[in-house]
């Protein structure tokens, strides 16, 4: 075991690590932050995406001690400080972009990182970037309409073809 | 102005808040004190005879602390099937026990035989790795075709079925001289042989199970991946394990998606409780994807021949299938029903065919279970009929559209009696079909197929006109069919001395959104605040026994269920309140959250009302009891029938074979709407899943029985850029004639009416760019199967 | 998967030196690594990370080409090799998903050539050379089969370095599950010649369409390939497509790539 110690949400924590440990185990069963979820074993489905240093990886397919040091954000960072639905999160639940809520955290996590890359996306920009992370309740396309909005173009106008 | 409150509202969801920051409660998200750790053993021969497993080396292994493997579970009971079928000539269908762990043989890659518990996953995994590798199997020839199957006696899936046929089932037996009449002298008949392909339910949160056992009381707890925590607890609790039912509570805390593969119980779930016992610890265990993908129960895989006899003007005589169902190695708990009674009651779909007959030979095999995914019975159903519709006009020369509506039952006919058992109360299967041409703009289609075609592009349109049965069931028909539980469900609403209330419900949410919607019918009916209202779910010592979600089911059954329990607040209400204005009972109206004395301007709020049943001081406790609390349990009257009109228009790459989906039109009759934004949700998640199933979705299982498609990798789920923008519409509503709020149920609608509108759209374009010769391709129209189809 | 030791050096110099252990492996983005691990297919005892190695990563343009560090992520190559060599930032923007990206590198896809990876198909057709901490490969003596390279015991690759063609462009059609490339086809004019290198294919690995090659030296369109036939025979057919299918890809693909080449 080795103590591993990062910026996770803004505060510095360690915990033990294995070298197999995994970001995702780090991150759930050290911290306790069981908002990055897993749902595959092959770095496909992309529930367990999280930012490190800025960019968006899957934490299934990252070693915790290969990321020693760095800032790593979270779904349970993604509120504003005052609590309340940050502008992501918020376009989701005014745009029904989630149900059962597990692909939730790494579909707003992507999200998070295609605003911060393409503040202006069109729905194909959405749809391609969000191709690694999948969800099986909502068809996408009131995910793709929460992105939208979150970017504060008109959802309204996206129609089919 | 839409509603802002209530039925009819699109009421943001309340559960997202958690999801979205990270705090929803996934049963692996549970940290229980001292928790251990649960791996599973499984197969990788498809079929074999264990001959040895060795554990003492795991055993010995650190932080392992016990070793478990069919031995172990010999003697209590088996997973038992749901529903009895009897076959054509009167005999009850093969039912095989299915063990916690397998014993004496391994029947599919991924058959659980040993399990290992230990103090970390970790050290549970390089134990059961450890067992693997001192397990002798003897390898036996694996059994994965079905016709195959039926016909080598000499090799079986279970020693004690001869044939390997669970059932071989006639639906209606009686019906069938008189079909066979019909096609001997129908002027027309086309014949198709399809298969409807097995999928992966593929629940984006794997399974999972946490069992603990109390010894201070001998109470057992288990927290689940379950649709049914009561129907789970019946059958860990009474049928394998033989744990009293009122010693085991079973929750299941927010579930990440079902779909139907975890309506079941499953062996690990008494695993983990039996070590719990054994232990006195916690016992966790959480599948891999590579697990979920060999374990978890399938769906589809029928294999069928459907023949249409018909005028030449395209009027239907008759419909007479053949169909082989995959039920895999062991019966999971609703396999004997998905695909007779769920699928051949609906074989005459929304026309008015007279004659029908529907024949299902049921298969074991050595592969994963199979059993109800979203749809259940009912996609391979529509599947078949609406592909067979499409080949006929062609054939016969006439407009796909027309034949449909000529061959609709009308809205006149309500109550429609089917050939094939069902009474269909209501729909208006015309006005679906025109909103689905007007909204998928079908008059611009040709200036589209135009414009493909200048870009090189093949473009074709498809039509499915689908009906399903919801609201799953009378307990009284489904008892005389062979159900072995009841299809009731349950609510109880609890108002609390300060006026909020906590409703109990049996329905499970897993993704639908019930904390939000059943607040807003109780909302309506009581007039208070939806924030006031609080929906519980999922764990058996809060609510009272329900039959869970699944089949479209939850507001039609729990929904009507939490009506009438509500009704019986207001009566009680209206008794307390004759009481406290003095006034005769007779005499109280409840209206807009209040319960006032008719003609009068005297009146009590359901605040005051809620206060006064829990403060009864001057009650007259002889004939008014304290208290506002009410429970009701709601036996359906019959299935509710929602119908629909989807369109679905696709580009082809004539040089490589891919497939576009670029517009998909839903029109659909789903009653009276309660929360228009979730059922919205609804069919595009459906539509996603049927789009995968048409294009994208194989489950493959090579001679030897090992599954080709055992990950991500190898099988392609529907991501972001698979799928367009969908057009759904639910405006074309006839209300439920026998359920209090004339809801029909919206899960699995796009799921059912999907697939055959998208491959008759593949099949039309191929047609309109001269490839005569395709009149079918097999699902999923991958495109290395449509561009080879294109050039046979 | 099975515990090790985890090492992340500073320097190629301490990256050799740890990779001299038994049991060693090299770690790069750890996109396809990981999983295998997770299955128990590939169990080091000690785990060398090279993402922190600060000369092998990079984009930049020298005497002798587009020079990549072998620690560099598909993102970045996609970001930085835009100005000089289009066809290849374009080829690493499609590999995988962001994610994926994000952490994924050059160094690991050629090390491991999956059959179906995306980069082993231009550095072939580019005439790359491949740099290890030992010495200089070319592309065609690189590539051995698939997942096999000339990569010898503790050998990694530092670097690769593209010669930037006049016009090159890479076509992709996805294997639908995984995303990798059912087939792809790189096509790249040099002043010398075209090559044309495809991955996914063929049961050997990236190779390059000789006849192809032929005729779009001598006419650089895509009309040029309409006569040309590839064998089935050495195709790979599996549940994504048969060998006829993938040939035809092959076919397809190279003129769709002449077409779009910029």
């Amino acid at each position: 075991m080795t103590k591993v110690t990062m910026t996770v949400n803004g505060k510095t924590v360690s915990a033990e690590a294995e070298g197999r440990t995994l970001l995702s185990s780090f991150l759930r069963e050290g911290l306790g932050l069981t908002g990055t979820h897993v749902g595959c074993d092959t770095s496909q489905c992309g529930a367990c995406v999280v930012h490190v240093d800025g960019k968006a990886v899957k934490s299934c397919t990252v070693f915790a001690q290969d990321v020693a040091g760095a800032t790593v954000k979270t779904i349970e960072g993604m509120a504003n400080a005052d609590g309340s639905l940050g502008v992501i999160q918020q376009a989701f639940q005014d745009h029904h972009g989630l149900q059962c809520g597990f692909c939730t955290p790494g579909m707003v996590m992507s999200s998070a990182a295609l605003l911060a890359e393409n503040p202006k996306p069109s729905e194909h920009d959405v749809r391609h970037y969000l191709e690694g992370n999948i969800c099986r309740c909502t068809g996408y396309h009131n995910i793709v309409k929460a992105v939208l909005a979150a970017s504060g173009q008109d959802v309204a106008a996206v129609a089919a073809e | 102005m839409p509603k802002d409150y209530g039925i009819g509202a699109s009421s943001k969801r309340r559960e997202d808040v958690r999801f979205l920051t990270g705090l929803g409660h996934y049963t692996d998200d549970h940290v229980v004190a001292g928790q251990t750790f649960a791996v599973f053993v499984r197969s990788n021969v498809a079929h074999g005879r264990i001959v040895s497993i060795d554990t003492a080396a795991a055993a010995a292994m650190p932080g392992v602390l016990a070793v478990f493997t069919g031995e172990d579970f010999k003697d209590v009971g088996g997973n038992p099937a749901g529903w009895l079928i009897n076959s054509r000539n009167g005999e009850p269908m093969r039912e095989p026990k299915r063990p916690v762990l397998a014993h004496g043989k391994v029947r599919h890659v991924g058959d659980a035989y040993a399990a290992v518990v230990a103090e970390t996953y970790a050290q549970a995994k390089d134990a059961a790795q450890s067992i693997a590798d001192a397990t002798e199997i003897e390898e036996l020839p694996a059994i994965i075709d079905m016709a195959q199957a039926l016909a080598d006696s000499t090799n079986r899936v279970h020693d004690e079925i001869p044939d390997n046929q669970c059932y071989d089932w006639g639906w209606i037996e009686d019906n069938r001289a008189a079909v066979d009449a019909a096609f001997k002298s129908a002027p027309h008949v086309t014949t198709l042989e399809l298969v409807n392909n097995r999928l992966v339910p593929n629940a984006m949160e794997p399974r999972a199970s946490i069992g603990e056992y109390f010894p201070g009381t001998g109470d057992y707890k288990l927290t689940t991946t379950s649709q049914n925590p009561h129907l789970t607890r019946l059958l860990v609790a009474a049928f394998v394990l033989g744990i009293p039912e009122n010693k085991l509570t079973v929750v299941a805390p927010d579930v990440g998606g079902g779909f139907g593969s975890k309506i079941y119980h499953y062996g690990e779930e008494a695993l983990v409780l039996a070590a719990a016992k054994k232990l006195k610890r916690a016992v966790k265990w959480t599948a891999e994807r590579s697990e979920s993908f060999l374990s978890d129960a399938h769906g589809r895989d029928h294999v069928t021949k459907i023949e249409l006899a018909c005028e030449k003007d395209g009027t239907f005589i008759a419909f007479r299938t053949e169909t082989m169902a995959n039920v895999g190695a062991y019966l999971s708990n609703f396999a004997t029903v998905t695909p007779t009674f769920l699928h051949g009651t609906l074989m005459a779909g929304p026309y008015k065919v007279p004659h029908v007959y529907v024949n299902v030979k049921t298969v074991f095999t050595n592969t994963a279970p199979v059993d109800a995914y979203r749809g259940a019975g009912r996609p391979e159903a529509t599947y078949s009929l609406e592909r067979v519709i499409d080949i006929a006009a062609r054939e016969l020369g006439l407009d796909p559209f027309e034949v449909r509506r000529k061959n609709f039952i009308t809205p006149d006919m309500f109550p429609y009696t089917t050939p094939v058992g069902l009474q269909y109360d209501i729909g208006n299967y015309q006005d679906t079909l025109a909103k689905a041409i007007e909204l998928g703009d079908v008059a611009g289609f040709e200036s589209r197929r135009a414009a493909s075609a200048a870009k090189g592009k093949l473009r074709g349109l498809g039509l499915s006109t689908w009906i399903e049965a919801c609201g799953i069931a009378p307990s009284n028909l489904v008892g005389i069919l062979g159900a072995r539980v009841g299809l009731y469900d349950a609510a109880t609403v609890r108002v609390n001395a300060t006026g909020n209330i906590s409703v109990m419900v049996g329905a499970h949410s897993h993704g639908q959104g019930h904390e939000t919607v059943f607040a807003q019918v109780v909302a309506e009916q009581l007039g208070v605040p939806e924030s006031s209202i609080e929906i519980v779910h999922g764990d058996t010592s809060k609510i009272p026994f329900g039959m869970g979600s699944y089949g479209s089911r939850s507001l039609a059954v729990c929904g009507s269920a939490m009506t009438k329990a509500v009704d019986k607040i207001i009566a009680k209400g209206k008794k307390i309140a004759a009481h406290m204005l003095e006034a005769a009972e007779g005499d109280i109206v409840f209206a807009d959250g209040k319960f006032s004395v008719t003609g009068t301007d005297k009146a009590k709020t359901f605040g005051e009302i809620a206060f006064s049943a829990y403060v009864p001081h001057n009650y007259p406790l002889e004939t008014l009891e304290p208290g506002l609390e009410e429970t009701a349990f709601y036996d359906p009257a019959n299935f509710t029938y929602p119908a629909g009109a989807y369109l679905c228009e696709v580009e082809v790459d004539a040089d490589t074979g891919k497939v576009d989906v670029c517009r998909f039109t839903c029109a659909d009759d789903f009653g009276n709407v309660m929360n228009p934004m979730i059922v919205e949700g609804q069919v595009h998640g459906g539509v996603a899943q049927g789009i995968g199933q048409a294009l994208l979705e194989m489950t493959s299982y090579d001679d030897n029985g090992q599954l080709l498609s055992g990950s991500y990798m190898d099988y392609a789920m529907p991501r972001s850029d698979d799928v367009p923008m969908f057009v759904v519409d639910h405006s074309c509503n006839t209300p439920c004639t026998h359920n209090p709020l004339g809801v029909k149920g919206c899960g699995e609608a796009g799921a059912i009416g999907s697939p055959p509108a998208v491959v008759n759209a593949v099949i039309d374009a191929l047609q309109r760019g001269g490839h005569k010769n395709v009149t079918h391709i097999d699902m999923p129209l991958t495109p290395s199967r449509v561009w080879s189809a294109m050039n046979a | 998967m099975h515990n090790f030791d985890f090492v992340k050096p500073q320097s190629i110099a301490d990256a050799v030196a740890a990779l001299s252990s038994d049991g060693a492996q090299a770690l790069s983005g750890g996109q396809t690594l990981l999983p295998t691990m997770k299955q128990r297919l590939a169990a080091p005892t000690v785990l060398v990370s090279l993402t922190g190695i600060p000369e092998m990563r990079g984009v930049c343009l020298g005497d002798d080409g587009l020079a990549i560090g072998a620690a560099t992520p598909h993102a970045v190559v996609a970001a930085e090799a835009r100005q000089y060599y289009p066809a290849l930032a374009d080829l690493a923007g499609g590999i995988g998903d962001p994610a994926v990206r994000n952490r994924g590198t050059i160094g690991g896809s050629l090390a491991n050539n999956d059959p179906a990876a995306c980069y082993p198909s231009a550095v072939l057709a580019s005439g790359a050379t491949i740099v290890t901490n030992r010495r200089k490969i070319a592309a065609d003596d690189y590539f051995q089969g698939m997942f096999t390279t000339a990569l010898e015991e503790g050998e990694i690759i530092t670097g690769v370095t593209f010669p930037v063609p006049q016009k090159a462009a890479y076509v992709k059609f996805n294997q639908p599950a995984s995303r990798f490339a059912l087939t792809g086809v790189f096509v790249a004019k040099y002043a010398g010649g075209v090559r044309v290198a495809v991955t996914g294919a063929s049961n050997n690995g990236v190779f390059r369409w000789h006849d192809a090659e032929a005729a779009l030296s001598a006419n650089f369109a895509g009309s040029a390939v309409a006569g040309l036939t590839v064998d089935p025979a050495d195709m790979i057919g599996d549940l994504h497509g048969t060998a006829a299918y993938r040939a035809n890809l092959v076919k397809v693909l190279t003129k769709r790539a002449v077409d779009a080449a910029h």
